[in-house]
């Protein structure tokens, strides 16, 4: 009798058996063909999906380098992680954004020794690319007006003026925008809108912010998903992590009197052309981005997110793990790995001479 | 009963065992009891704060609670019910095949058959409505916007990726539907044999024994059914919030980008960016969503209870 | 019956009969079934011919089985009557409305099946994802993950469920039971995600902030699992007929024996369903053990300690935070989804042969 009610569960307790006898072809067993690098521990990171797979590519190589180390990154979103480490749960987080001003006046941050300062690293910068689906159409050009009018819903068509006069020789179907983009409170669309406003302040009078600002055009989930809708759709356009483009026609912004179309080396550039925020500590690089810049060969819709650790840690016991960690992902190795997996624009030496300096201040 | 001098009923002699097993049956009531204080508990108390959060304190608000939870509420009531219309009458044919028309030797494995959707999980089907589905249906919504958009419902301007409301409630429907058929299988089959092979030695036919017989019986069962699908069909998460151009207005035009979102896409699209007094507001639409369920289920209990003479242990 | 076959066809007049009445051949629908697809199928070609569209198989099989069932209808009523005409085009309903249901179970199993193959392989059931990017990898750490949550999550809620099924079909009387039932209704209302939140929150009051551990996730399971396991037990236990009890106790068994000896037994086919179809429920879930296990790309056994990977959840992040290149991390999704339809099939197949052997013959 019992073994009917019970039939079910002692089903998974065998097949967990069966599974539970073997282990992970990649994992164990590795300690003693690996050169000692006298790290271990565990480093706990929560915050930002976009840097998601670049921290995945990051950890990969960091723990094949020091193989008893194991470090967790929880890509919970940017708002999750900022938390995550005020509360003092995670080692380092994660953020689009960096903190601002009330945020660090409050202070309150548990993981890191009283009355000390944060310092924020601008480590991935990821372009973001405007992305459609037209047949036969590989790239358009647009200036900021045009684009903000797509994304507001007054331009509704795809053979309105606005876009055939930047567009000589290119054959526009006579076809309906659908602008599609994200549904989730996101780094992205915060970025995206924050452009669209300062470089289109006429047309675009919405505030820059992580959720759509208005109920129009089409609603998609996460990266994957307006891509997605783009690929999957007719007459669309969206924006997206760069890396995500794949075979989708991309938009060519203008920036001063030139189109240009996103690539890493222009998206790092716009970073170095923008001032750092007034006012804060020697080692917090929070940068305030310039997305109206007439700077030529920039390419102003990036995405910037930042890697948040503590000048000095209340808890001494990660310290050297958090070290190494960054100064990897500062380096130029790390920087590689994750314009590899990830498709991020690499930063220039000038930052990481500044980044570097900030990883051997903690403490 | 005949004359006896004991005047309290018979009762019968309590064994151990039974009062071991009717101790642990009422433990285990008890620790429901448990579990839903602590859950309700935590969720009211995470609630409080968000009744009268603001826009100041909150940011995801634009005035104040209220105005936030009212399209959420509609868009989840509006695709629950869409999806419910399309899946209660699917399920009772598809109940009534297995368990009264197709051959004895096949029921059960086109019973199995049903089963494996309900062994779909739910990220499954949002790739596959965004993938599959929504592209398959959006030439049928431009006709129907093209040659019936006089009727309110089909009203355009359509979507050009087909991922509306009623693409969601179809993927609703498909998800609902083995829970829903298996109850009502099982209700169906267990119509009692001697009613059914009254109503046929009538001379009835096959579709009015079935009316006259086993539909009546399975009634309560397949109000039940009903339920159960439809709180699954409010709860769903992950699949309505991939598939569905969620833009927050409130509309019942059924074919067009601009949706009500519900309030567990809601959750699961705006959770992972939250902090501070947002989660709070978030959990309060949880609160919300889980009041409205519950009154669903208490209003399926009591019809169910006017009904029990059907039942085998009333 | 033979008695209608040598009858001649000529007392069509009379319909109140059944007996008496004429009666459709079986090889007349044939022909109706094929004429009416014929005639859908050719007209619905001349327009694809005539917009250059591609032929529409599914507004075929649609407006064909429309056209089958009315015509049906029409035929039988004219020459069987009318009853018989409305048994026949429900027959056609009811099958028609099996046809339908297939159309996504296909579509979705097809789906799954053909992109899941690719990565269908030994390396993913023999790899975690630790140190993987790109190509490779496995979902043994999730595999490991699911089995063992969902696992718990049913050690906690089916004897729980269970007992308080029969709690209230058996015991429960009055002012208690009324209160179970209520409290279970408010269960079932408890949105997954919500759930989640609960279970994480609860071991961050105990453990400390951000504590995620796979025990968290089986709480979180259990809490949703609960009321289905009871509501659909309890159905089940009210359709045993109480004359089996009145029988087992006018032989003088006990109530406890008698709950285990007869009454359990006549339904556990439904209660199996009851507890597969919870079980298939839960094991999906992603939200819940999103938040409240974590995700990680290493293996770990220790419900107790740090976080663990969930199948579907592995599932959701390789096609949520694609890497490059994104086809490695789609595949892997899908071979993850084939993966967790397959454990479901498999739990499935092993009740049902369990119910199957303890369950006691019936008519059907």
């Amino acid at each position: 009798m019992n073994l009917k009610r019970f039939g079910a569960p002692a089903a998974i307790a065998a097949a967990a058996a069966l599974a539970l006898s073997s282990c992970a072809a990649n994992e164990g067993g590795s300690s003693s063909d690996s050169t000692d690098s006298g790290l271990s521990g565990t480093l706990v990171g929560a915050g930002a999906s976009s840097q998601g797979s670049a921290q995945e590519a990051w950890i990969a190589a960091f723990q094949t380098e020091n193989p008893e180390v194991t470090v967790n990154y929880d890509p919970s979103g940017s708002g999750a992680g900022r938390e995550t480490f005020q509360e003092g749960a995670s080692d380092f987080a994660g953020s689009d954004r960096a903190f601002n001003d009330e945020e660090i006046a409050e202070g309150n941050f548990q993981a890191c020794a009283p009355d000390t300062n944060i310092i924020e690293l601008p480590l991935y910068i990821s372009p973001i690319a405007v992305i459609f689906n037209l047949e036969g159409i590989e790239t358009l050009n647009l200036d900021a007006d045009t684009l903000a009018g797509i994304f507001a819903g007054e331009i509704t068509n795809w053979s309105d003026d606005a876009i055939v006069s930047q567009n000589d020789g290119v054959e526009l179907p006579d076809e309906a925008i659908t602008a599609v983009h994200r549904a989730d409170d996101s780094g992205t669309t915060e970025n995206f809108t924050e452009y669209l406003g300062a470089a289109a302040p006429d047309v675009w009078t919405y505030e820059a912010d992580g959720v759509w600002p208005f109920e129009g055009g089409e609603a998609a989930q996460g990266t994957s998903g307006v891509v997605d809708a783009v690929t999957n759709g007719t007459g669309t356009i969206g924006y997206a992590d760069a890396s995500r483009a794949g075979d989708l026609g991309t938009v060519a912004v203008k920036v001063g009197e030139e189109y240009v179309p996103y690539s890493p080396e222009a998206a790092a550039a716009i970073v170095d052309a923008s001032p750092f925020v007034e006012g804060r500590s020697e080692f917090d690089l929070a940068i305030e981005l310039q997305r109206d810049t007439t700077a030529s060969g920039t390419y102003p819709i990036v995405l910037v997110s930042y890697l948040v650790a503590c000048e000095q840690y209340a808890d001494s016991a990660n310290v050297e793990l958090v070290k190494a960690y960054l100064g990897y992902i500062a380096s130029p190795e790390g920087q590689d790995a994750s314009a590899e997996s990830a498709g991020s624009a690499p930063i220039s030496e000038n930052l990481r001479e500044l980044a570097t300096a900030a990883i051997d201040s903690i403490q | 009963m005949t004359t006896t001098t004991q005047a309290p009923p018979i009762r019968g002699k309590q064994r151990a065992g039974d009062r071991v097993f009717s101790g642990s049956a009422v433990f285990a009531g008890a620790m429901i009891l448990v579990t839903l204080g602590a859950v309700a508990i935590f969720l009211i108390v995470q609630s409080v704060p968000a009744l009268f959060a603001t826009s100041e304190n909150a940011s995801i608000l634009t005035t104040n609670f209220w105005d936030y939870v009212w399209p959420l509420l509609f868009g989840t009531v509006w695709a629950a019910a869409l999806a419910l219309i399309i899946a209660t009458p699917l399920s009772i044919g598809i109940a009534l095949f297995i368990s009264h028309y197709a051959p004895r030797r096949l029921a059960s494995v086109l019973g199995y058959i049903v089963d494996l959707l309900a062994a779909v999980p739910s990220v499954v089907f949002g790739l596959w409505g965004i993938g599959v589905l929504a592209p398959a249906v959006q030439p049928l919504y431009s006709w129907l916007v093209d040659n019936m958009g006089w009727f309110p419902l089909f009203a355009g301007p359509v979507s050009g990726t087909g991922r509306t409301i009623l693409t969601a409630a179809v993927v609703l429907a498909v998800m609902v539907l083995p829970i829903m058929t298996a109850i009502n299988r099982e209700v169906f089959l267990q119509t009692p044999v001697l009613h059914e092979e009254a109503a046929l030695a009538l001379g009835a036919t096959r579709w009015e024994m079935i009316r006259t017989a086993v539909l009546p019986f399975g009634a309560p069962g397949m109000l039940s059914a009903g339920v159960l699908g439809l709180g699954r069909a409010l709860g769903e998460t992950m699949a309505v919030a991939m598939v569905l151009s969620a833009t927050g207005a409130v509309t019942f035009q059924l074919l067009t980008s601009v949706n009500p979102s519900t309030i567990a896409a809601n959750i699961a699209l705006s959770f992972p960016e939250a902090y501070g007094i947002n989660i709070n507001v978030l959990i309060a639409t949880g609160l919300i969503l889980f009041i409205v369920t519950f009154g669903v289920n208490a209003l399926a209990r009591w019809v169910v209870s006017r009904r029990k003479e059907f039942s085998g242990a009333n | 019956m033979a008695t209608t076959t040598t009858r001649p066809a000529a007392s069509s007049t009379s319909v109140e009969n059944s007996l008496a009445a004429a009666k459709l051949p079986t090889y007349a629908l044939w022909i109706v079934f094929g004429v009416s697809f014929a005639v859908v199928g050719a007209v619905l070609l001349l327009i694809a011919i005539a917009s250059e569209a591609e032929f529409n198989y599914a507004g075929w099989l649609i407006i064909g089985g429309l056209l089958y069932a009315l015509s049906t209808w029409l035929f039988s009523s004219l020459v069987e009557g009318r009853r018989r005409g409305m048994d026949r085009f429900i027959t056609a309903l009811v099958i028609g409305a099996f046809v339908i249901a297939m159309i996504p179970l296909i579509s979705v199993t097809w789906t799954v099946v053909s992109l899941g193959a690719a990565r269908f392989d030994i390396e993913f059931f023999s790899y975690s994802m630790r140190n993987v990017t790109g190509e490779g990898g496995g979902a043994l750490h999730a595999i490991v993950g699911t089995l063992e949550m969902t696992g718990m999550a049913a050690l906690i809620s089916i004897p729980i469920g269970l007992m308080t099924s029969i709690y209230l079909v058996e015991y429960g009387r009055g002012a208690v039971a009324r209160g179970i039932t209520f409290l279970v209704d408010v269960m079932t209302g408890i949105p997954s995600i919500v759930a989640g939140l609960f279970a994480y929150s609860l071991f961050s009051i105990f453990l400390g902030p951000g504590t995620r551990t796979g025990f968290a996730g089986s709480i979180a399971l259990a809490v949703l699992m609960i009321p289905v396991v009871v509501r659909s037990s309890e159905e089940m236990l009210r359709l045993v007929p109480n004359e089996l009890r009145e029988a087992s106790y006018a032989l003088g068994v006990p109530k406890w024996l008698t709950i285990v000896k007869v009454v359990l037994p006549t339904s556990i086919a439904g209660i199996t369903t009851g507890i597969m179809l919870s079980i298939a429920r839960v094991i999906g879930e992603t939200a819940p053990l999103l938040i409240a296990a974590g995700f990680t790309a290493s293996m770990n056994y220790n419900l107790f300690e740090g976080r663990m990977s969930s199948l579907p959840v592995f599932v959701y992040t390789q096609y949520a935070n694609q890497g490059n290149p994104p086809e490695a991390y789609l595949d892997r999704a899908w071979a993850g989804a084939l993966t967790l339809i397959i454990i479901v099939m498999a739990l499935n197949l092993v009740a049902r042969l369990v119910a199957r052997t303890f369950a006691p013959k019936t008519g059907r």
